[in-house]
This record gives C-alpha cells, structure tokens and sequence, in this order.
C-alpha cells in the first residue's frame, strides 16, 4: 500500500537531522527566527519530495533542501548578501612568518571565529560550516551545494586561507589596541 | 604559505579525502618541506579552534515540535480480512473480561482509558476542531450563554468561566464526542492559539491536579474535579497551558 507508514517513516529517517538543518540555515540567514521559518519550510518541501527520495544519506538529502530554501529566502530578501564576492587584494598579507602565523591562530577566540565566520562570502562560509562544523565529506557537500567535487576541494582551500586572513588582521587590530 | 602545487592537495590530504598512492606522495613531500608541514599544524589549530569554540548552533526547544505538528497527517486505514473476523472477536472478548476484572484496580479514568489512547482522541478531536466551521456550535464570549447552550443538548451541566482578564478569553462552545460518550467542549482563546477543554462527567472520577502529556506536538493537561474529567488541549506551550488548567480549577 502506497503512502501507509510514510509519516512514520519521515519523522524516523528525516527528523533527527533538525540539529544539521537549523545549523546550517542559521548559517547561512544569520538570524535565528529566519532560520526557524526556513527550517520549518524545508521540512514541508522535504515531507512533499520524501517519496522521491531514493534512499543514500538522509542528512546531505535535507541539507540540501534547506540551502535552497535559504537561497530562495536571501535572494528574496537581501539579495546583495549573495553579491559579496572575495576581494581577492587581500591575500597580500605580511603574517611575520609561518611559525608566529600559528602562534596567532591559536590564540584565537570563539568571538573572533563566529565574526570571520559571518564576514566571510556566504558560498565560502557554507562549505566551511558544512565541513568543519558538520563533519561532511567533500561528496557530501558536493551533493547538498550541487558542484563537482573539485570545486569543494579548491573553495575549501580558499575559504581556509581567507578566514586565517580575516582572523590574523582581527588579531593585529587587538594587540594593537591593547598596547 | 604552502607551495601552491601542493596547496589543494593538501587540504584534500588534511581532510582525509586523498587515495592512498598521493596520501603517501604527500607525506613524502611534507618531510621535505618546512612551509607545507606548517601549513597543516596551522590548519590542524584552526580546525580545533572551530570545534571548541561553541559555533553549532542547536535547533531551539519547541522548534521540533512545531515542524511536527505542521506535517500533513494521513488517515490510516485497516483492513480486516472477513474470515479472521471471529478470532478478532474472541480475542476482543477476552480484553474485555481481563479490562473487566482489573477494573476496580485501576486508581483513575486514566488507567481504564489508557491515557495515550485518550491523549490521541482529544488531539484528533482537537485538530478536527479547527477545521474551517468546526470550531464552535455556540459562539459566544458570555459564559451565561455558553452554559444554558448545554442544557438539553446533554446530560451533564459543564462549568463555564470567562477568563479573559487572565488572557484567556472564553469563545464558544461545541457538542462533542469523547472517549464513546457526549462531551461539552468549551473554546478558549490564548492570542493565535485555541484552547479546546472537554469535560464529561465520570462516576468514578476523584479530585486531581492537572496531569501534562503530550502528543504529535499538542499539550494535553488531565484534571477530574466535581465528578467530572476535564481534558484541556492545546498548541500551547506547557507553561501557559500549565496556568490555564490551575484558573479553570479554582
């Protein structure tokens, strides 16, 4: 019988990735009601495709819901948050060596991560969350952000770089207020 | 800076993604040369940093909830084949001979109903309710309207209360049908929320405090007083649910 069971079997397979789902989607909207609606729209969208869906990973499944429901949303409503681009002049960066480079990042506080975080370009910003925070492989975040794998190699590498970079000059502007 | 041939590879290797034949190509590089070693122990201190530092953002209590409550439910529908119909009967007849004897053992309403069986009547009754023209049979704010409504329509005369003052406004009231017996239904109003209270005398109902379940994302609270059970459903949050059952039984 068709459909018998469904609900049951969306809420056991589908809900307990409500964590992944609001992490991202706060992520990715920076507010926390925004990212409540989100969530609650994309588990509808996703209890409407959830006959489509084939089996493999339930959470890259959803996750990829939820950013484009996110998406739908920025670009509805703050449409030049998807514009920031990298200001690739940037990377000209004097660090004073490698070693007091990881000196510094050490030192690093979570206050200073979450502001790099946010200052990042969000397509950066997300396959950061998604790795680091969520523990996806690069085939997962290739499927939730739709790109070959490749891509999810090198734009991690970028976003990594560029995070240190924003995180090094916070740090330069810290000690120098404190002297 | 790592050496830029190097620099993808060696976050694929940092991240575990690398096969084994350019793992070890890698590592042989890495021995060799000083920035890339330090590139990976400076990504290795960033990766801990983001870990430790509290930036998972959990979903917010309720939130679960309310994404359950808003799945469409589906009607299930069982089957019985006809030639087992018999044994369903006698299988049913020995529940009831065993529900028989355990009666009188069984200290409240709750223990002979079932309470998750009651839980889930009251929250289909609940949801049916607010269906377009469920909702109310008599509309009213005034509970010297809503009480006479009753009369004749059942064999019991439900207590009713205004508590608008408490932001608990009273609106109406509806004939229903509870756990196989007629029941009042009186609605009440928390801001967008509605509050469906069913009462229904009981000859074995004793005094009790209000007992909270809850079920698909709807809070129940249990109370008997007077003879009669109340069951108070909501989309409510506990708390607020919680301090409407304490006004409706005072």
């Amino acid at each position: 019988m068709p459909g018998v069971g469904n609900a049951g079997r969306f809420e056991q397979i589908v809900l307990p990735h409500l964590d992944a789902a609001y992490n991202l989607a706060r992520w990715l909207v920076r507010n926390q009601q925004d990212a409540q609606d989100i969530v609650q729209e994309s588990y509808l969208r996703a209890f409407k495709f959830f006959s489509g869906f084939q089996g493999g990973d339930p959470r890259a499944w959803l996750l990829k819901i939820v950013r484009n429901t996110s998406y739908s949303f920025l670009e509805k409503n703050r449409p030049a948050s998807l514009a920031e681009e990298f200001d690739e002049k940037i990377h000209a960066t004097e660090t004073g060596g490698p070693d007091a480079e990881a000196e510094m990042v050490r030192g690093v506080e979570s206050r200073m991560l979450q502001e790099a975080l946010d200052a990042m370009p969000v397509n950066f910003r997300e396959i950061l969350i998604l790795r680091e925070l969520e523990g996806l492989s690069y085939k997962e975040i290739a499927e939730v952000v739709n790109v070959p794998m490749g891509t999810v190699m090198s734009s991690l590498a970028r976003g990594r770089e560029r995070l240190r970079e924003i995180l090094l000059r916070a740090r330069e502007k810290e000690g120098l207020r404190g002297h | 800076m790592a050496t830029d041939s190097f620099a993808p590879l060696l976050h694929a290797y940092f991240d575990n993604e690398l096969d084994l034949v350019r793992s070890l190509e890698l590592e042989e590089h890495l021995k060799t040369c000083p920035d890339c070693a330090q590139e990976i122990w400076t990504q290795q201190t960033l990766r801990q940093g983001l870990r430790s530092a509290n930036l998972y953002h959990r979903a917010p209590a309720g939130l679960e909830a309310r994404i359950r409550a808003g799945l469409p439910r589906e009607n299930k529908v069982v089957e019985m084949p006809r030639r087992n119909l018999w044994n369903w009967v006698a299988v049913a007849a020995a529940i009831l001979v065993a529900l028989a004897l355990t009666w009188r053992m069984m200290p409240s309403f709750l223990g002979h109903t079932g309470s998750d069986l009651l839980a889930q009547e009251v929250v289909a009754s609940h949801i049916r309710s607010l269906q377009p023209g469920h909702l109310l049979d008599v509309e009213s704010t005034d509970q010297h309207t809503v009480k006479p409504w009753f009369d004749g329509k059942i064999d019991f005369s439900p207590p009713v209360k205004d508590f608008a003052e408490d932001g608990f406004p009273l609106i109406g009231g509806r004939l229903d049908y509870i756990d196989h017996r007629p029941a009042a239904a009186l609605v009440y109003q928390r801001h967008k929320h509605f509050i469906n209270v069913y009462v229904w005398p009981e000859s074995e109902a004793k005094e009790s405090r209000a007992r909270l379940e809850s079920s698909e994302g709807y809070n129940i609270a249990f109370w008997e007083r007077g003879g009669m059970y109340f069951c108070a459903v909501s989309d409510l949050n506990t708390g607020e649910l919680q301090q409407f059952a304490q006004l409706l039984q005072h």
